[in-house]
């Protein structure tokens, strides 16, 4: 498939996702939106990824353009150890406040 | 090399003190002792240039005179803050080991963002720096207001990494090498191509939110009013100087070439950062919020670094890193020791504790950038960075025309402090130890001798 439709496609899942962490009030779905738009990037590397090592020149190199199927691991360590903090947050604010409403976070601006 | 290494291993080391040692003023001391082992070695490795590891990194991280110097500058600030905060830290909570463990967590990936060599580290180095300031930034578990400052920053920070990313992307996308390292992006000096320049514009974007240069500031003041105030002395500064410095090193190595084609959006960011940072501090009541949106305002004129990306720039970005730090470090353990954070709430320090009151001065002094102190120094080079140039005089005049705005709100505080009767119930709270005093005096000495001698520090670019 043309590399125009995965740009298209991990676009729109992104935008989709930072829509949502704008317009959303739950916290716990802005999170899920953070993650649609780093899936959105996982998608992308592994499309270009594919894309680099289909030309020669790349060919010639030791990495074969492995790098971002490498980095696509990356950024799901780091986004599991983001949700843990994440969630724990989240909880520690429901425990307080009985809500993940993120209207709530009003409260500091005077 | 050595600070990356000996910050993840100290860290774990005091996670494990943690659960085995019961006494918190014995992790204090630990902590200290370790802190004060890492700047040797980086110091070591400094003038030495040989790290006491020899690994085959692959030239993912790549050291020199700068960042070495930038790594000491950095854990020479932390000193200092250890020796200052050390009883506040023991007040924000039980867990005091794991909070020391977090904070060398964050050298750590100060060390890495400083050092990186492809984009790959940069974000596991940015993202080591944001998530144990997300714990540290909720860390007072029953105060509403750090529940909801951890949240913004955690949403924020999780945010503005995800636009990072889609950036990374695009640049692996547009690079015909399929390669992640930032001097080997083969950009030429003619048009960008359309991939790389919509990644450059998403790393932009992200990392202005990471050092909270306006239009990209908002989450500034409320994140920084929310935490326990010792957290918000070390995000405010260490955290931030770390996260230009690693703004800087991405734009000098990886966009240096094409600098005129994305000069006018940092122009535009620095002006706008600048205008928003200094005016809107004018209006504050609370001194901590006040320093909030100062930090915005001081980010302005590191931003100037970024905006001319020539010698000067990275003389003056060292230097602004240790006078900055150095200072604002000072007046948040002088805020931490107050009763009432109101500016009303300094009146008449002097009187009450004469030495607290004369560092204040100095420190605010230096953050307005009087001369002789080390603020003086550090917009002097930033300034002269930017006329160097050759073009654009007119942000230089701005930034001269909001340094002036700056001192408004910076005297008030010192006319408080000076000018105003105490209250009759005391200013400070708490007895203050010889070693806050000590660690007190030696900050305005150091400040003061960067000022006059801005040399020692600039030196160690050319050694």
């Amino acid at each position: 498939m043309d590399i125009k439709a995965y740009i298209a496609l991990s676009l729109t899942l992104f935008t989709i996702g930072l829509i949502g962490v704008l317009v959303r009030r739950n916290a716990i779905i802005i999170f899920m939106c953070i993650e649609l738009m780093l899936n959105a990037v996982n998608l992308l590397l592994v499309a270009f990824s594919k894309m680099h090592a289909a030309s020669p020149a790349v060919k010639a190199l030791p990495t074969y353009a492995s790098d971002a199927q490498v980095f696509v691991f990356f950024i799901m360590v780091v986004a599991a150890a983001e949700v843990s903090v994440g969630l724990a947050i989240i909880v520690m604010m429901y425990r307080n406040i009985h809500s993940v409403d993120v209207n709530f976070l009003n409260r500091l601006k005077h | 090399m050595n600070s990356i290494i000996l910050s993840a291993l100290l860290g774990v080391l005091m996670m494990f003190s943690g659960a085995f040692v019961k006494r918190t003023t014995l992790s204090k001391y630990f902590a200290f002792v370790g802190l004060a082992g890492l700047f040797a070695s980086s110091v070591y490795e400094l003038i030495a240039r040989q790290p006491f590891f020899h690994i085959d990194v692959h030239d993912m991280v790549h050291t020199n005179n700068f960042n070495l110097a930038f790594i000491a500058i950095v854990l020479g600030c932390t000193l200092i803050y250890f020796l200052l905060n050390g009883s506040e830290i023991e007040k924000v909570g039980a867990h005091v080991s794991e909070y020391y463990a977090l904070i060398f967590f964050i050298l750590c990936g100060i060390s890495i963002a400083a050092t990186f060599n492809t984009l790959l580290m940069l974000f596991i180095g940015i993202e080591i720096v944001s998530i144990p300031l997300y714990i540290l930034t909720g860390s007072d578990k029953r105060n509403l207001k750090s529940n909801e400052a951890a949240l913004k920053y955690f949403l924020m920070g999780a945010f503005s990494t995800g636009i990072m990313l889609m950036g990374i992307a695009f640049i692996y996308g547009g690079n015909p090498n399929a390669s992640f390292f930032i001097h080997n992006l083969e950009i030429g000096s003619g048009k960008m191509p359309v991939m790389i320049a919509v990644g450059l514009v998403f790393l932009l974007v992200s990392m202005s939110f990471k050092v909270s240069a306006a239009p990209f500031h908002f989450w500034t003041p409320d994140v920084y009013d929310g935490a326990p105030t010792v957290f918000t002395s070390f995000m405010s500064t260490i955290v931030k100087v770390a996260g230009f410095f690693a703004f800087i090193r991405l734009f000098e190595s990886a966009f240096g070439v094409v600098q005129n084609q994305w000069q006018s959006l940092v122009l535009f960011i620095t002006a706008a950062t600048l205008i928003i940072g200094n005016v809107t501090a004018v209006f504050q009541q609370s001194v901590k919020r006040m320093l909030a949106y100062s930090s915005i305002a001081q980010a302005g004129f590191m931003m100037l670094a970024i905006f001319a990306l020539n010698n000067k720039a990275k003389e003056g970005i060292l230097l602004y890193s240790a006078a900055y730090s150095l200072a604002t470090i000072g007046i948040f353990a002088i805020l931490t020791k107050m009763k009432d954070y109101t500016i009303d709430g300094f009146n008449g320090l002097a009187k009450e504790q004469p030495l607290l009151g004369f560092a204040g001065l100095i420190f605010l002094l230096s953050l307005t950038g009087i001369p002789l102190t080390a603020g003086f120094q550090s917009k002097f080079f930033m300034l002269m960075a930017a006329i160097e140039t050759g073009h654009h005089y007119w942000i230089a005049v701005l930034a001269v025309l909001l340094a002036a705005v700056s001192a408004y709100y910076y005297f008030r505080v010192i006319q408080a402090i000076y000018f105003k009767e105490p209250s009759p119930e005391g200013v400070v709270s708490g007895k203050l130890s010889s070693v806050y005093k000590l660690t007190l005096i030696l900050t305005v000495i150091l400040i003061i001798i960067i000022g006059i001698y801005p040399e020692l520090i600039i030196g160690w670019l050319y050694s």
